[in-house]
Order: C-alpha cells, then sequence, then structure tokens
C-alpha cells in the first residue's frame, strides 16, 4: 500500500467507524477543559457530552474520593444547567463544592439506601434530558449497567459522571475491569504548590487519562480546580521534591 | 379560658341531661361519663358546661380523616363517633414504620391542640379496642400478637350494643379473653350473631375491609372489570385510560393532581394501593401515567384483580400557562418530573442551601428539591475539605501549644509527617444558641503530609484555657 494514499483511507475509515458508533448526528457537543494539552488529547477537543465519564481517585482518594468528587464538581461547575448528584453516603461538604464553582441552587441531590437505588436514578437522570450533568457515588460499576448508562447518556446528550470509590483501598482494582464509560480518569493528590511563606498553597493533582475512546492515555500535572472549575497546566518543576514517594504509594 | 378549670360536655334527649366528655381537670373532681348534669353541678361549683353538638362533632371528625387520607394513608375511613381507622399496610415506610406513623400522627394532632392515642394492630377490632382501653399514647401490637394483646381487655370496647354488654356483665363476663372462651352456640341463641361476629373480626377470623372515605370533592375515576385481570400490560392500559378519565375531570373543574392514589381491589376481596406524590400540580397525564405504571411491579394480583379506582386524593388549582418562548434566552428547565419520578421511587431528593453559622457541620441545611432559588452561596474564603466526617475522629497528635499545627499526627493507624499547615482558623461555640458552647473554641488547620494528601484538623479548645475545649486532637475532614 502506498504511503501517498493513506490519510485518505484513513479518514474514510474513520468516518465509517463514526457512522457505525452513531455519534455522527451529535458531533462537537463537547465540554472543552480549557487546558489545550488536555483537549488535545480527546477525541472533539473535550470531554463529551452524551456519554459517561468514570474518575476515581488514587491512593488514600480510592476511599474518600475527596479530589474525585471536587474533579467531576469542576466539570459540572462548567457546564451550563442543573445538576443530579447520587449518593448513598453524606459525606460530601457542599461548601467545598462550591468553591470549585457549582452553585448550591443547581444541584438536586439524589439519596437512595444502595448501589442500585444510585444506578437507577441516574439513568433516570440521564434519560430525562434537559439536565448538564449527572454525577453518581458508585462502589461497582458492572458493564451491564455502564452500557445502560452510556445509551441513556448518548440518547439526551446529558453527561454522565461516574465518581468511583471503594469501602478499602484494597479493592480499587476493580478500576481495572472494564466498563462501557467513554473515558476514565483517575485524580491523585499531589503535593500543593510552593509558596514563598509558610502555608498551604493551590492543591496540584496528578490526573491521568487511563482510557478513552479513539484517543490515547495521558497523565497530566495540575493545578486543582479554581473558583469557577478551571484546572490549569502546572510548569514541571524540576527541584520537585521526591516524587518517587507519591509514585510508589499510588502504585500500592 | 383557663386549663384548670374543669369543663364538661352536656348530651341532651329529652328532658335527660348526662355528661358525655370530660376534660382531665374536670375528672379529676371526680366527674364521670354519663353522670346526670344536676349531680355534676352539685358536685362541683362554678362548672363550665357545654352542649354536645353531634353533629358538628362529626363534621370535624370526617374533616380529620380526609386530613389524615392526605398524610398518611390512601384508606381512611371514620370509626364510630369518636375514632378514625386506617390501613397502614403498604403506607408505614413513608414515615419510617409503623411506630414512627403512629407517634408522628399524635404529635401532629397535639400541635392542633388534640389529644389522641393511637395503636397499630393485625385488626380493625383490636386496634379499636386497644386505644379506647389503654392509657398509653400509642402502642403498636405486633404481626400476630393480637390474640395476645386483647384477652384482659374489658368488652365493652367490642364495639357491642349497649344492651348485650350489659348482658354479657349480668353473666359475669368482664374481658374479652372469658367471652372467647364460651361455647359459641348459647351466646348467639341468647344475644344474636353479633357478637360471634365482632370477636371473629377481632381476632382476624373474619375480614373486615375499611370502606375508605371519599367526600364529593374528591375526583375519582373507576374501572369495573367483566373478567379480573393479572397481566402487567393490561393493567398499564388500564391505569393510562384512567388516568386521561381523571385529567379530563379534573380540567372542567381546573384542577392539577397534587397526590393520587390507585386503589387495586382484587378478587379475594384484598385491596391494594400505590400512592403517586407530585411536587407541583400536574394534569399531564402522560406524567401522571408513568409515575404510576413505574410501579406496577409492586402490584400482587393474585387471582385477578376485579376494579381498579384512581382518585385525585390532594388536588390544587392549576391554571394553564403559555410557555415563554424567547429566541435569545436559554429556556429554563423544569426538574419537576424527574423530582416525581425519583421521589416516588423512595429516594430522598433534596437542595442544600447555606446557614449563617461557622460551625462547618450546621453551615449547611437541606431544602426542598424544588425550592426558590436562594441565590445564597457560603461566604467562607478559606479552604473546606470536600468529604467531612460525619463524626470527627480523634488523631493522636505531636504539636507545639498554644497555636502552632501538628508536627505529626496519626489517623486509622497511619502515621502521618505534616509538610505544610495553614492555621488556625478559630471558630467559635454558637452561645447565642447553645448556652453550653458558651466557652467553646475549636482551632481548624489544613495540614498536608509528605504525600499531598491534605486533611482538616481541629483541637478542641485555645491551646491555653482548659474551659475552651478538651485540648484533643480531631480529623474533620479530606481536601480534594
Amino acid at each position: 500500500m502506498s504511503r501517498v494514499h493513506s490519510p485518505r483511507v484513513i479518514e474514510e475509515l474513520r468516518d465509517r467507524i463514526a457512522h457505525l458508533e452513531g455519534g455522527a448526528a451529535k458531533k462537537a457537543a463537547v465540554l472543552p477543559f480549557g487546558v489545550r494539552e488536555m483537549d488535545e488529547r480527546l477525541p472533539g477537543g473535550g470531554l463529551a457530552y452524551g456519554a459517561l465519564h468514570e474518575v476515581a481517585g488514587g491512593g488514600a482518594g480510592t476511599v474518600d474520593g475527596a479530589a474525585a468528587a471536587l474533579f467531576a464538581a469542576g466539570i459540572a461547575a462548567r457546564s451550563k444547567g442543573k445538576v443530579l448528584w447520587c449518593l448513598t453516603r453524606r459525606d460530601l461538604f457542599f461548601p467545598a463544592i462550591a468553591q470549585a464553582g457549582l452553585h448550591p441552587d443547581r444541584v438536586i441531590f439524589c439519596e437512595g439506601d444502595k448501589e442500585e437505588d444510585v444506578l437507577a436514578s441516574m439513568e433516570e437522570g440521564l434519560s430525562f434530558g434537559g439536565l448538564a450533568a449527572v454525577v453518581g457515588e458508585l462502589v461497582r460499576l458492572p458493564m451491564v449497567a455502564s452500557r445502560r448508562l452510556q445509551l441513556a447518556a448518548e440518547k439526551t446528550g446529558t453527561m454522565g459522571l461516574v465518581v468511583r470509590r471503594w469501602r478499602r483501598q484494597t479493592e480499587a482494582s476493580d478500576f481495572g475491569n472494564p466498563t462501557a464509560s467513554t473515558t476514565r480518569w483517575r485524580v491523585s493528590v499531589l503535593p500543593s504548590e510552593e509558596l514563598p511563606v509558610a502555608g498551604v498553597g493551590r492543591a496540584r493533582w496528578l490526573l491521568e487519562l487511563m482510557r478513552v475512546k479513539a484517543g490515547e492515555c495521558a497523565e497530566f500535572e495540575l493545578g486543582a480546580c479554581d473558583a469557577k472549575g478551571r484546572l490549569c497546566l502546572l510548569p514541571h518543576s524540576a527541584n520537585r521534591p521526591d516524587t518517587s514517594t507519591w509514585k510508589g504509594s499510588r502504585a500500592s | 379560658m383557663p386549663v384548670d378549670h374543669p369543663l364538661v360536655v352536656i348530651s341532651k334527649s329529652g328532658s335527660k341531661r348526662w355528661i358525655s366528655a370530660v376534660d382531665t381537670a374536670a375528672r379529676k373532681l371526680g366527674l364521670k361519663l354519663g353522670m346526670p348534669a344536676s349531680k355534676a353541678q352539685a358536685i362541683v361549683a362554678n362548672l363550665t358546661m357545654i352542649d354536645a353538638d353531634p353533629s358538628a362533632d362529626a363534621a370535624a371528625l370526617e374533616r380529620l380523616a380526609l386530613w389524615a387520607l392526605r398524610q398518611y394513608s390512601p384508606v381512611v375511613a371514620v370509626d364510630g363517633t369518636d375514632g378514625i381507622v386506617m390501613d397502614t399496610e403498604g403506607a408505614d415506610h413513608l414515615q419510617g414504620g409503623e411506630a414512627l406513623l403512629i407517634s408522628g400522627l399524635v404529635n401532629g394532632l397535639r400541635g392542633r391542640g388534640l389529644t389522641a392515642r393511637a395503636a397499630v394492630a393485625d385488626t380493625w377490632g383490636a386496634a379499636h379496642a386497644i386505644t379506647r382501653v389503654t392509657s398509653a399514647e400509642t402502642t403498636v401490637v405486633p404481626v400476630g400478637g393480637v390474640a395476645k394483646a386483647v384477652t384482659a381487655l374489658p368488652i365493652h370496647c367490642l364495639r357491642l350494643p349497649p344492651d348485650t354488654i350489659h348482658g354479657l356483665r349480668v353473666m359475669g363476663i368482664e374481658t374479652v379473653g372469658e367471652l372467647s372462651a364460651m361455647p359459641r352456640a348459647p351466646v348467639t341463641l341468647r344475644y344474636g350473631p353479633e357478637v360471634g361476629r365482632r370477636l371473629d373480626q377481632l381476632f382476624g377470623r373474619m375480614a373486615e375491609p375499611i370502606e375508605p372515605l371519599r367526600t364529593p370533592e374528591l375526583v375519582e375515576a373507576a374501572k369495573h372489570f367483566q373478567e379480573p385481570i393479572g397481566a402487567a400490560e393490561t393493567i398499564a392500559k388500564y391505569v393510562r385510560r384512567l388516568v386521561g378519565e381523571l385529567t379530563a375531570k379534573l380540567e372542567t373543574r381546573g384542577l392539577g393532581v397534587r397526590r393520587s392514589d390507585l386503589v387495586i381491589h382484587r378478587v379475594d376481596n384484598i385491596r391494594q394501593c400505590i400512592r403517586a406524590g407530585l411536587a407541583k400540580p400536574v394534569r399531564d397525564p402522560a406524567r401522571l401515567s408513568k409515575l404510576l405504571c413505574d410501579r406496577i411491579e409492586k402490584i400482587d394480583p393474585g387471582f385477578g384483580i376485579e376494579r381498579l379506582v384512581l382518585v385525585a386524593i390532594m388536588a390544587e388549582p392549576l391554571e394553564e400557562r403559555q410557555a415563554a418562548s424567547s429566541l435569545i434566552e436559554e429556556p429554563i428547565v423544569d426538574v419537576t418530573p424527574l423530582v416525581d419520578i425519583l421521589g416516588n421511587r423512595g429516594q430522598r431528593l433534596y437542595r442544600v442551601t447555606p446557614v449563617a453559622s461557622d460551625v462547618p457541620e450546621r453551615s449547611v441545611m437541606r431544602i426542598g428539591p424544588t425550592a426558590d432559588e436562594t441565590g445564597a452561596t457560603w461566604a467562607a474564603k478559606w479552604p473546606r475539605p470536600s468529604r467531612l466526617l460525619a463524626n470527627p475522629e480523634r488523631i493522636d497528635v505531636t504539636a507545639l501549644l498554644p497555636d502552632q499545627p501538628p508536627a505529626v499526627f496519626t489517623w486509622r493507624g497511619k502515621r502521618r509527617r505534616v509538610r505544610r499547615a495553614d492555621g488556625p482558623e478559630r471558630i467559635f461555640g454558637e452561645w447565642w444558641l447553645r448556652p453550653r458552647e458558651h466557652a467553646a473554641v475549636r482551632d481548624y488547620f489544613v495540614v498536608e503530609d509528605e504525600a499531598g494528601e491534605r486533611y482538616w484538623v481541629y483541637r478542641a479548645g485555645d491551646g491555653v484555657d482548659a474551659d475552651t475545649g478538651s485540648h484533643l486532637w480531631f480529623l474533620h475532614g479530606v481536601f480534594g
């Protein structure tokens, strides 16, 4: 095969695949992060509406899901419209979410007793339409359930965000199991930004894009959500103190 | 009128006047039901007497039953002249269980200035008897415990005519247990079949359906079936048809449904109910039928359903409004349909709103999901953790007093060295609301360990004065 033809052929094949995936009609509905390096890595130049996205924490964050919730809140804050937040545990502290730019008037909480309730509520929220995003805090996300959520999201163009959090850190290996979600993220905390004085600076995250449909995995070091839910890329600091410790702790 | 002033209600029949109700103060003075009015006046000087008004009493009782119908259960009826009976089957879980349901009911009535006694039992007869005899405000008879609960009760609570009761007493029968131990045939021969029937109803050997209270204002649509139906699709079809009928009737009156009951009558004389509540008055057939059809799987058709009744228990005026159409503005999405669907599934829906309180756990208040938007948000500039532990957890800390952040702390068995810290952010107890917090102080610190994990820890107390707190350290939240 000559290399001259290949771009056109590949283009054609891409079109056919896109047609098969059925997403052709609702293209370009994405929510950009506003960070060029991140948006480049995502097909369409941002986080797709009408799709399911999974977020989990790294290290101790697998249990508390604090950074993952904040990441999801930042995304929801930048979207427009109401947000349905489904959960079973009531430890979310909303003032922090409000500090990420998500106004309390925009969020309707739906508290269930069981995981299945959260899944059912999320599906109902996604298929309702009219919402900007549906956030769900889940332990297990089986393939079948994730596919139902993904289909419901595709139908209405609402963004589904699943914050995965487990009871124990060892259970987090579940995050490797395949699901039908479009992207999968892991947010781990990094030592915060250096300040010239004593104190805690802006929080920083190591954001791993572990899986994305029609895209490649990537890692970003980011400054955490600001007051409007925006992230920012941080320059790599050469003199950063030993990163091996957190890398090691994340792998455990 | 002073509360301790004795008060009695006087009933009249011809020239005979007797006491038909007494209050606590009058009872203490020795006045009893059935006592002649003149005798009572002789016992108590300047006794306040009110003429009885049975028709007004009945009307008030019906109003009360209607209120209970809206609040508590789809099947409510007036029981005699002094009570309300309701079928709590399938309705108690909405109030958190039987005990909570009746205590809530009694408290709700007390808030309206009424004293009430309530009991939950397997049968109407048992609940009737227990409420009228026991002095406890609320009684819950466990399932299958009727026989044990009623044997010692006196026979006058059996809903029998006074003559029969008197006759039985003459025979020396005082309690339900004694009566039920008697041979049935002679009793029936002498007092008629009523005694046996009431006993059977009391013990649940004979069904006693409650005919729910209905008033002319209630809009309802009903469907009788020639042949009993049972398939889910058939039920759904007829539910949709009933909803259509109901909404058409509501439209003529300009009403919208706030709460509707689907009552399912089975061929074996068992009644089931599905209740659907709505956040706003609604007349849209599609929405209403979705809410009802959503829970068809809860229906147990048994041998078949012979009758479906759909009632708009609570209806409110609904005006058709023209949809605001604009080319520039974004349409405001009405989320009430979603709220209704999820709420009727038993999910707890709420929004949160700020409360002017510096104490973190009190700074958030839940409000209804469709409450008005306030636009208010938290004013705090200081970072707040995205997860707040419901109960702050004790941590072992090495820290300098009075105002240094911890250098090392141990939480959940893991020792962490603090790299960076911010604080203290001092939060005072709300002494203007809670006198016990007069001197209480918490000093909050944001601490970050070597791995970059950030926590919100506090010391109870200001580090100097022992009155301000125990000076123990707690971890209260995890930052994202």
